[in-house]
């Protein structure tokens, strides 16, 4: 309690830190919501919840890790990282998903989990168990200071994150394929009725989803850095961040985001670093129990 | 008939080649050694340099005549399983080395999960285990009266450096009550153990902890840490979480900046700190069990150097030797030690010369307090200087003085 106290006159006294702590969480914010947005269009259109999402997110960080220790600069990674993640991803949809979309949510559910072990163990096997992180190199600049420090490789990242969100956002409103993707999760039925191939939207929604994680996995490995079994964590935080902001609400995940982000690093000053992820899991209950208490209020209305 | 009698003398002259090649080897003896050792899983690498520790000290000791008992003389040998680094597994596998194998005595396994899960087993059946692979304390308290571990325990890994701290506030002519500690510990037992010894110190010191975080085992980003530490400028920093622990703190001091004159860290070595962030890392203070130019020797294996000159012949893909591979062959030492006090292969007198050991060794003085711990083992720091690790404390066995404050240059 001494401590809690203590940080938070730490931060009245110098408050140029609260700044600190908002462009830190923003940065980190931006990685979220770059693969949260994927869980939510996976989870939108297909209705498919993927448990292994994180672990899509740790392949695109081993493999621009691997390119790194072979000369290749991460930054050079990146686009690697999600041609490669596309294939495993389409592979991925032929091999199982396409098999389970039409089942109920606990298949979908169980085929996830089992791809999501399955990678983790591929990655140990491969890789062995050891935590890695690709070298990127890059300066920090310092603000105030050196009160607030921004490391190149975060800002880098999200610039990344920012341009990769803006052109899926772009394509989704403009394109074809976007607009086919958007009435398929509108209703599946009436599109296919008009024409639209579901299956093709369907594969097509997994691919980019699995090219979006492996976006997200090298800017991961760059700013953090990776373990086999470490995608289980992202997969929750992912998980709370497209709960909160309501899964058909595509701005409001990106939103929920950078939120998370910012709530993160001012939990973890306050509250110590054992509390960091708590609060987030703490967090997903209030939301949850807000939503039921709205919905509560709503079927009554109703009646 | 006659092919009964065919048989019969192909077994008599099977059993005639057999007791012949017996006859040959029959010179000495052949004392049983076992254990379960991960070759697969996530100890695998730790496992196998554990491994060659043993096979090299058996194979030094054999070579040497063996283990003499009275007049008569024994070779080692070890029967090995696979634990698959999973601790039930351990346990099971133990149990059939006992009960199946007729192992009398038992090696230790790799890491105190490992070891946790066998201490039960062996203590069921009234069977020595000598591990040098475990450190966690809680090993030593649960009152088990059959193990011995060779290790420093985990406690003692950072309290060197407070004592430094507090040195360097003697010298700067302050009290080293002034001295401002910042700590975040994983929170699993290990690190905890490691917590608490340093937390013990500073209450004798009279020091003052302005941070005192915890890691959960899947955090990976500790920037609200880092940016508290730049907030409080702490004397000293200490980081223990295995690992993952060591490579994101030196990762994120190095986005941070973090600017503290002394700084301890655990598991560097694993964790690769001094090849993938060298400018960082500069300075670190780290422990470990062993170093090659501590000044430590016995009749046996000679120097610490001679010990690393040796298995580096035997296994030059050593870059540098691990100190896994140098306790496990000092586990081999102490059991043949034990042995020739005895003077005997029974389980209980072989136990009773283990609770009186009192040797040097290359590794450091082997003499078992009654709960089976080695407490006058002490952990050797080192600092990282100029990308090497150079031996800075305890003082006896240190190579150059401690770099303070640590020379970074962001």
């Amino acid at each position: 309690m001494q401590q809690i106290i203590g940080n938070i006159t730490v931060l009245e006294a110098a408050p140029i830190l609260n700044l600190g702590l908002l462009i830190d969480g923003l940065l980190i914010g931006a990685i979220f919501a770059l693969a949260a947005y994927g869980l939510a269009l996976v989870w939108g259109v297909m209705n498919v919840k993927n448990l292994a999402q994180g672990d899509f997110i740790m392949t695109g960080g081993y493999i621009t890790w691997f390119l790194g220790n072979h000369g290749l600069h991460p930054l050079l990674g990146l686009p690697v990282a999600c041609v490669v993640l596309w294939c495993i991803g389409w592979l991925l949809y032929r091999v199982v998903v396409s098999k389970v979309i039409t089942r109920d949510l606990f298949t979908s559910l169980l085929a996830t989990f089992g791809i999501a072990i399955v990678i983790q163990q591929g990655l140990n096997l491969a890789f062995g168990p050891d935590t890695q992180s690709a070298q990127a190199d890059l300066p920090t600049w310092e603000l105030a200071g050196g009160m607030i420090t921004i490391p190149a490789t975060r800002a880098i990242g999200f610039v990344f994150a920012a341009l990769l969100a803006v052109a899926v956002i772009v394509f989704m409103k403009r394109s074809r394929m976007g607009q086919a993707i958007r009435a398929t999760a509108q209703d599946a039925r009436a599109a296919r009725v008009l024409g639209i191939d579901t299956e093709k939207v369907y594969s097509f929604t997994f691919c980019l989803n699995a090219a979006i994680c492996g976006a997200a996995g090298a800017l991961v490995a760059v700013v953090w850095n990776v373990q086999p079994f470490m995608g289980t964590t992202y997969s929750i935080r992912l998980f709370v961040v497209v709960t909160a902001a309501g899964f058909g609400n595509l701005p409001g995940v990106i939103a929920a985001g950078f939120g998370m982000g910012v709530f993160e690093q001012f939990g973890g000053f306050i509250l110590g670093a054992q509390y960091q992820q708590a609060l987030i899991v703490m967090l997903l209950l209030i939301v949850l129990a807000v939503r039921q208490l709205q919905n509560l209020h709503l079927r009554q209305a109703v009646q | 008939m006659t092919s009964n009698v065919r048989i019969t003398a192909v077994l008599a002259a099977l059993g005639l080649s057999c007791s012949a090649g017996g006859a040959q080897a029959a010179d000495c003896g052949t004392i049983n050694l076992g254990a379960a050792l991960s070759a697969t899983g996530i100890y695998a690498s730790n496992g196998n340099n554990t491994k060659k520790g043993y096979e090299f000290a058996v194979k030094k000791i054999n070579d040497a005549g063996g283990v003499k008992i009275g007049d008569k003389c024994y070779d080692f040998k070890i029967t090995y399983y696979d634990d698959e680094s999973t601790p039930a597994r351990a346990a099971q596998l133990v149990e059939r080395l006992i009960g199946q194998d007729d192992i009398k005595f038992v090696l230790g396994p790799y890491s105190s999960p490992m070891t946790k899960a066998i201490l039960p087993v062996t203590e069921k059946y009234k069977t020595p285990v000598v591990q040098a692979e475990a450190a966690s304390r809680s090993l030593f308290t649960q009152g088990y009266k059959y193990h011995f571990g060779i290790v420093a325990t985990s406690e003692k890994y950072l309290t060197p450096v407070i004592d430094m701290a507090a040195e360097q506030a003697k010298k700067a002519g302050k009290d080293p009550s002034s001295v401002k500690v910042a700590m975040i510990f994983q929170d699993d037992s290990f690190s905890l153990d490691v917590r608490q010894g340093v937390a013990d110190l500073m209450k004798k010191y009279n020091m003052h902890a302005i941070i005192d975080d915890r890691m959960p085992k899947d955090l990976n980003d500790l920037t609200a840490f880092f940016t508290k530490v730049k907030a409080v400028k702490p004397d000293v920093l200490l980081i223990s979480g295995h690992e993952k622990g060591a490579a994101t703190a030196a990762r994120q001091m190095g986005e941070h900046h973090t600017d503290v004159p002394l700084i301890g860290v655990t598991h560097c070595e694993s964790a690769k700190v001094a090849q993938d962030f060298p400018k960082i890392a500069e300075g670190f203070v780290c422990p470990t069990q062993w170093d090659e130019t501590m000044k430590a020797s016995d009749p046996l294996f000679g120097t610490a150097m001679d010990y690393n000159n040796q298995i580096k012949a035997v296994h030059p893909e050593y870059k540098a030797v691990p100190y896994q591979t140098a306790q496990a062959s000092v586990a081999i030492y102490v059991w043949k030690d034990a042995f020739e006090r005895a003077g005997s292969l029974d389980q209980e007198k072989v136990r009773q010369a283990l609770i009186k050991t009192d040797m040097p060794t290359f590794y450091g003085h082997v003499k078992f307090a009654e709960d089976g711990s080695n407490p006058g083992k002490t952990i050797v720091m080192r600092q990282i200087q100029d990308g090497k690790f150079v031996v800075v404390a305890p003082p006896a066995v240190a190579a150059g003085p401690v770099v303070y404050p640590r020379a970074v240059n962001y």
